[in-house]
C-alpha cells in the first residue's frame, strides 16, 4: 500500500527494474514532489508506529510472564487453583468462565443480532429503518460501567426474581441450571450484560453484509416463486462467512470486556456446570487484583493470564475480519439500505 | 521546503506539532531530589496509596491548604500496594498504606529508612441483610466458619447461641467477599486468622486471599451492594460504608469476652489497648485487641516517609502538615467516621514525626 506501482516509466525506474535495486528515492517520491515525500513518509511512520505499538506490548507481557512460565510451565494453563496467599496460579478457571460466559452471550445474542439486520434490511420500511439502526448503534455507546450498574441494580435483581426459578423449575434436571438462585450474580447475569453489550456490534457488522449481498440474488429468488422468507434465507446462506466474522468480532468483545462482567460475574475462580454460580474472566481478575498484587511472581501470573487474552483476542479479531472481508469486498456498489 | 499551501498538510503538521507539544508538557515524576517546587515559594508535595484514606486525606489537603496556601497537596489512591511501591521507588513524596510495610519491602529501599505515621484508625464491620434489621452479635469463631463454608444456613445453632429471642431466618447464608485486592481484605483475614486456626491453616490472610465460599464483588461499594440487594447475604466492609448505606452491623465478641459494636470509640479503644504490645516503629496489627471495650477487626491506616528528607524545604511542609492532620485535622477525621489515634498513641505518632530530618538537622525544631 505504500508503493503504488509507477504510472509512466522514467528513467529512474527502468534502472530500478534492470538491476532490482531498491530505488528509495523513487519510493519516497513518486511525483517527484518533496512535500508528498515528507507528507508520505508521516503517515508511514503513523502506520508503523501502530504495529510497533502492538510488538512492544506482545514483547513487554511475554517477557514480564517469564517468572511464571519458569515456576509453573504449561502446567499453569490447566491448573484449577489461584492462592495469592500461597504463591499458587492456575488459568484454567479463568479460561472457562472466560469461554462460558461469552458462550451465553452469543447464544443470546446471535439470534437476536440475526433478527435485528435481518428485519432492517430486508423488512422495514425505510422511515423505520433509520431510527431503529441509530437505536441499536446507541447501545454501543453507552460506557461499560454504565451497563455494570444497571446491571447491579436492575437486572440482578430481577433475574434473581422472574428468570433464574423459573429456569431451574423448568430445566432443573440439566446441570446448567442448577445451583444457587437467592443471588442476582453469577455467569448467567454477566452473559446477559455481554449480550446486550455485543449486540448492537453484531447487528451493525451483519447489517452491512447483508446489504452487501447482491439484489440479484434477492430477485432470482423472487422470480422463481420464493416467498419473503425464502428469500432471506438465501440472502443468509450468502452471506454466510461474513456473518460468521460478525460473530465472532462479538465475540472477541465479549472475551475482552472487563468492567460490567467484574461488577456481575461473582468474581469466584471455580469451574462449575452450573450458570448459576459466580464464576471469573481473565479480564475480570487483571481488573480486580492488578493494583494490590505485590509480589513478583503474583504480578507475573496475571501478566501471563494478559497475555493469554491478548493472543486469543487478536487471532480472534483477525480471523473475523478475514471473514468479512470475503464476503463485503468489491460488492460495495451495488449495497442497499 | 516547498511545502505547497495545503490545507490537509497544513492540518497534519499542526496536528504533528501539538502531539510533540504534548509529550513535553506530559506530567513529570517527581523528582526524588525536589526539584518540582513551584515558583513562589510553594512547595508541592505528591503523595499516593491506601484507597481506603482517601476522603479524608483530600479533605485534609485542601482544609489544610486555605491555611497555608504555600503547600500544594495532591493524593492519588492508586492502592495500598502501589503506595508502598512508589515510596520505595521514591517517585511521591509520601506514600499511604493500611498495611505496615513488610520486612521484605523495608529490604527493598534504596534511599535511607521509611518511617511509618499512622494518621487514623479504620474498622472492617460485617454487614448483612435480613428480614426486620436484627441486632446480631456474632462470635470470631462464627464469622470464621461462616466464610469457610462451614456455618451455612442462618438458623444454626452457633449464630442461634449468641443471638436469643433473634427471628433468624431457616435460609442459605450468601456470603459476599471483596473481589478485588485491598487493604480490607487484609485486615480481615488477619483477625481471622488469629481467631481460628482452620482459617490460618486453609486461608491464611492477605489482601486477595482465596475465599472459600461464597461470592465476590468489586470494592466496598460493591460488596455494600450486593449485601443490600439480596436478602440473606452477609459481607465485610470499611465502617464507613455501612454507615452511609444504612446497613446494619453485627457486634463481634472481642478476647475480653464482650460483644462490642464497631464505633469510632471502641475502634480507637482497640488501639489504645495494644499499645503495650505495639513496637517502637509502629508497624503492628491490632485485630483481635485486648481491651474490655475495644473492637477487635480494626487497623492503623499509614502514612510512609523517609527519615531524612532530601529536600528540606519539602520535608517540612511534609511534617507540618502531618502535624496539622494529627491535631486540628481530627474533627474532620470523625465527622467523616474515621476514627482519631487515641491520646497516647498520638504522642508516639509526634515522636515519629520528631525524628523526621533533613540533612542530619531535625525539621520540627521546638
Amino acid at each position: 500500500m505504500s508503493n503504488p506501482a509507477p504510472a509512466t516509466p522514467s528513467p529512474a525506474s527502468e534502472y530500478g527494474a534492470r538491476f532490482r535495486v531498491w530505488n528509495w528515492r523513487r519510493a519516497l517520491m513518486p511525483t517527484g514532489n518533496r512535500g508528498d515525500a515528507v507528507f508520505r513518509t508521516l503517515l508511514f511512520l503513523a502506520a508503523l508506529a501502530v504495529l510497533l505499538i502492538v510488538g512492544a506490548m506482545i514483547a513487554a507481557t511475554a517477557s514480564a510472564s517469564v517468572p511464571s512460565m519458569r515456576e509453573f510451565g504449561f502446567g499453569f494453563l490447566t491448573g484449577r487453583e489461584w492462592n495469592p496467599i500461597q504463591g499458587r496460579f492456575g488459568a484454567l478457571p479463568f479460561i472457562y468462565g472466560t469461554v462460558m460466559s461469552s458462550a451465553v452471550a452469543l447464544a443470546i445474542s446471535v439470534p437476536l443480532s440475526l433478527g435485528v439486520a435481518v428485519f432492517l434490511v430486508e423488512q422495514a420500511p425505510r422511515r423505520l429503518a433509520r431510527p431503529v439502526t441509530f437505536l441499536v448503534e446507541l447501545l454501543a455507546a453507552i460506557p461499560s460501567v454504565v451497563y455494570g450498574l444497571w446491571g447491579i441494580f436492575v437486572l440482578a435483581p430481577a433475574l434473581r426474581d422472574y428468570v433464574k426459578p423459573p429456569l431451574q423449575k423448568l430445566f432443573g434436571w440439566v446441570p446448567l441450571f442448577q445451583g444457587p438462585v437467592e443471588t442476582g450474580t453469577g455467569l448467567l447475569t454477566a452473559g446477559v450484560i455481554l449480550a446486550i453489550m455485543i449486540t448492537p456490534i453484531i447487528s451493525a457488522v451483519v447489517r452491512d453484509v447483508l446489504a452487501a449481498v447482491p439484489d440479484s440474488q434477492r430477485e432470482a429468488a423472487l422470480a422463481l416463486g420464493a416467498t419473503k422468507w425464502e428469500t432471506t434465507r438465501v440472502v443468509l446462506a450468502n452471506g454466510g462467512p461474513g456473518i460468521a466474522g460478525a460473530i465472532i468480532l462479538g465475540l472477541g468483545r465479549a472475551i475482552g470486556e472487563t468492567m460490567a462482567v467484574t461488577m456481575l460475574i461473582g468474581n469466584r475462580a471455580q469451574i462449575s456446570a452450573s450458570l448459576f454460580e459466580p464464576s471469573y474472566t481473565i479480564a475480570s481478575v487483571l481488573a480486580n487484583e492488578f493494583a494490590e498484587a505485590s509480589d513478583e511472581l503474583f504480578l507475573s501470573a496475571l501478566v501471563q493470564l494478559g497475555l493469554i487474552l491478548f493472543l486469543v483476542t487478536f487471532l480472534i479479531n483477525g480471523a473475523a475480519r478475514l471473514l468479512v472481508w470475503s464476503v463485503t469486498r468489491g460488492t460495495s456498489g451495488t449495497a442497499r439500505a | 521546503m516547498t511545502f505547497k499551501a495545503n490545507p490537509a498538510g497544513r492540518a497534519l503538521a499542526l496536528l504533528c506539532a501539538a502531539a510533540l507539544a504534548a509529550a513535553c508538557g506530559a506530567p513529570r515524576p517527581v523528582g526524588k531530589d525536589g526539584g518540582s517546587a513551584a515558583p513562589g515559594g510553594a512547595v508541592r508535595l505528591q503523595g499516593a496509596g491506601a484507597t481506603f484514606p482517601r476522603p479524608l486525606y483530600e479533605k485534609w489537603m485542601s482544609e489544610y491548604g486555605k491555611i497555608n496556601p504555600n503547600a500544594q497537596l495532591d493524593y492519588q489512591s492508586t492502592g495500598s500496594g502501589a503506595g508502598v511501591n512508589q515510596i520505595i521507588a521514591g517517585t511521591v513524596d509520601f506514600g499511604a498504606s493500611d498495611d505496615p510495610m513488610s520486612d521484605d519491602d523495608l529490604k527493598k529501599v534504596q534511599g535511607g529508612e521509611i518511617v511509618h505515621i499512622p494518621t487514623v484508625l479504620g474498622a472492617v464491620v460485617v454487614t448483612y441483610n435480613l428480614a426486620g434489621n436484627p441486632e446480631l452479635r456474632l462470635a470470631p469463631e462464627v464469622i470464621a466458619d461462616i466464610y469457610l463454608g462451614k456455618i451455612k444456613r442462618w438458623d444454626d445453632a452457633r449464630i442461634k447461641a449468641d443471638n436469643a429471642g433473634v427471628n433468624l431466618p431457616a435460609a442459605d447464608i450468601t456470603v459476599v467477599a471483596r473481589a478485588d485486592g485491598s487493604g480490607t481484605s487484609a485486615v480481615f483475614t488477619d483477625f481471622l486468622s488469629k481467631v481460628s486456626p482452620e482459617w490460618k491453616e486453609r486461608v491464611g490472610k492477605g489482601k486477595s486471599p482465596n475465599w472459600p465460599a461464597g461470592q465476590r464483588a468489586k470494592g466496598n461499594e460493591g460488596v455494600v451492594a450486593a449485601v443490600k440487594q439480596n436478602p440473606n447475604t452477609i459481607g465485610y466492609t470499611e465502617l464507613v460504608y455501612a454507615e452511609q448505606q444504612k446497613l446494619p452491623v453485627a457486634a463481634v465478641r472481642n478476647p475480653a469476652g464482650n460483644f462490642v459494636k464497631p464505633t469510632l470509640d471502641s475502634v480507637s479503644a482497640a488501639a489504645a489497648a495494644s499499645l503495650a504490645q505495639t513496637p517502637e516503629d509502629m508497624r503492628v496489627s491490632i485485630t483481635n485487641a485486648p481491651g474490655a471495650d475495644a473492637y477487635p477487626v480494626a487497623s492503623y491506616t499509614y502514612v510512609l516517609i523517609y527519615k531524612d528528607q532530601k529536600d528540606a524545604a519539602k520535608g517540612k511542609a511534609l511534617v507540618d502538615f502531618l502535624w496539622w492532620a494529627l491535631h486540628d485535622g481530627t474533627p474532620y477525621a470523625r465527622a467523616l467516621s474515621y476514627a482519631p489515634l487515641p491520646e497516647e498513641v498520638r504522642a508516639r505518632a509526634e515522636a515519629r514525626l520528631n525524628s523526621i530530618t533533613s540533612g542530619g538537622r531535625p525539621l520540627r525544631g521546638a
